[in-house]
């Protein structure tokens, strides 16, 4: 689900449900779910490297 | 000066209930009037049973007498978090959701403290259901932090911890999802021992997240947690023998990230003991986790549907009778998407293999356990160096990266705040070598004491 419209839907959702104290916390999901969204060990149909993404880097 | 009985150290007392010098029922004695004693305003345990611990303590006696003496463990009187099944007390999870029905039987790692002849005295608060870490969201009252008691003592396992640094047990069973046994340790000066992921069984425990939970011990003391650690896994508990003190010890330190946020006092303690460690032959060398500013982000897409889950039926039919932070926290995890909890989990997986290549050469990790003081009750958000944060996310963000990856992780004392709020030292160990973590993190503690 695109993460705009799946924001919104939360929202309106929890608003529905009288949970209007939720609406700062589901802010907070919202900005981890688009940290996690653009992590770069996330796969892709398009790469076409086949580099396994979740391979440790070198530690310093 | 010899401390008061109550607040000895199990590996001090074993030798002398072996001969017969001091007795379990004098232990028990000293537990339970201290207990009557400050109990009432640090509010740690949710149930003594006072009749049970005596007439087990003088069974104990008897035995001992009667040269059946179990080991180190025999005679020691425990707490255990009140979300660990203890047979004949109900398991409150310190919620109103839960039934007041006693426990039919102990959980696996209580019947294994019993067998090495520990004495359960009762049951310790939590922040509800283990869903926080600040003990304040209690169906029981918050738990108060001794040193100073407008502050939280940690959580969730605070009664467990304040029990501990104040005499009203020896040790302490708790549990650790996010740091729950490692960050009220710190705040109350305890040493907690989150072992690996799946080393004790957790049959008999509430769950809050299934993949991330573990139970552990709360005691005074490197090696009385160990012996602890033992015991619950059904081992017979043995003090461990020395260690060469020189010996070449390597410690990692993850500056980026982890180190970027600390309260100024909680940073000298910490720099304090790296230079104690280093006057003493310890060899540190700074190591870098790549993604370690994911780590909250893959913990919360984890911790939050799977608490979720269980509490999924009661959330509908029961929503009032939660306490209200806990209550939305477990909404939230109505939200989070399938999608997003599978990108959590490949990053769990990233995360695992960049911590275990930074330890690559060395022994373990070492970082605060908690990057402020002990929080005051009643704050929501705080600003440590430059970054303003909710109080959950702060005081997990050193801790919950452990918990993904399985990784055992003990937090001992390392010295004061200028206003005496306890610091913690968090030692990380690589995965199944628990007992070689407890190994290096007793020559720390030794090391850093004076600190």
């Amino acid at each position: 689900m695109h993460i705009d419209a799946w924001a919104q839907a939360v929202i309106k959702d929890a608003q529905l449900r009288g949970l209007s104290e939720l609406a700062p916390l589901l802010d907070g999901l919202v900005r981890a779910t688009q940290t996690l969204r653009q992590a770069d060990w996330n796969e892709s149909a398009e790469r076409t490297d086949r580099q396994d993404a979740t391979a440790a880097k070198d530690p310093k | 000066m010899t401390p008061a009985l109550c607040l000895r150290m199990i590996t001090d007392l074993a030798p002398q209930l072996e001969s017969g010098e001091i007795s379990a029922r004098e232990l028990t004695d000293a537990c339970l009037e201290r207990i009557a004693r400050r109990n009432p305003d640090l509010n740690a345990f949710i149930a003594v049973d006072e009749d049970g611990a005596r007439a087990v303590a003088s069974r104990t006696d008897d035995e001992i007498a009667a040269g059946r003496y179990r080991g180190p463990l025999h005679g020691i009187p425990i707490s255990v978090k009140d979300l660990i099944d203890v047979k004949g007390l109900p398991t409150t999870a310190a919620s109103k959701i839960r039934p007041k029905t006693p426990a039919a039987r102990d959980a696996p790692i209580v019947a294994n403290l019993r067998a090495a002849g520990a004495i359960v005295l009762g049951k310790c608060n939590l922040h509800e259901f283990a869903f926080g870490t600040t003990g304040e969201d209690s169906a029981f009252g918050p738990t108060r932090n001794p040193h100073d008691t407008s502050r939280s003592p940690g959580g969730s396992s605070g009664g467990s911890a304040v029990a501990v640094a104040t005499g009203m047990s020896y040790g302490s069973v708790g549990t650790d999802t996010g740091g729950s046994i490692r960050i009220p340790s710190a705040a109350c000066g305890t040493v907690g021992l989150k072992p690996g992921f799946g080393e004790l069984p957790c049959d008999g425990v509430i769950p809050l997240s299934r993949s991330l939970d573990h139970v552990g011990p709360l005691a005074r003391s490197v090696v009385d947690a160990w012996l602890l650690y033992q015991a619950m896994g059904g081992q017979e508990p043995r003090i461990p023998p020395e260690t060469n003190p020189r010996g070449a010890l390597r410690l990692g330190v993850p500056r980026r990230h982890f180190l970027d946020h600390i309260d100024p006092n909680v940073r000298g303690r910490f720099n304090d003991a790296l230079g104690l460690l280093s006057a003493a032959g310890v060899t540190t060398t700074d190591v870098d986790v790549p993604h370690a500013s994911e780590i909250a982000s893959v913990y919360l897409h984890i911790v939050l549907p799977e608490a979720m889950t269980y509490h999924s039926r009661t959330l509908d039919s029961r929503p009032e009778d939660y306490t209200p932070g806990v209550r939305l926290r477990l909404e939230m995890g109505r939200y989070v998407l399938a999608e997003d909890y599978l990108r959590a989990q490949r990053g769990r997986e990233v995360l695992r293999r960049e911590i275990t290549a930074a330890m690559t050469n060395c022994a373990a990790l070492v970082l605060p356990t908690l990057a402020i003081p002990p929080p005051p009750f009643g704050v929501e958000s705080i600003a440590v160096g430059g970054l303003n944060d909710s109080v959950r996310s702060v005081t997990l963000r050193l801790t919950q990266a452990f918990n993904l990856t399985g990784h055992p992780a003990i937090s001992v004392p390392c010295g004061n705040t200028p206003d005496d709020l306890p610091c913690g030292l968090q030692l990380v160990g690589h995965i199944n070598q628990t007992i070689e973590l407890l190994t290096v993190a007793r020559r720390v503690e030794t090391t850093i004491r004076p600190v």
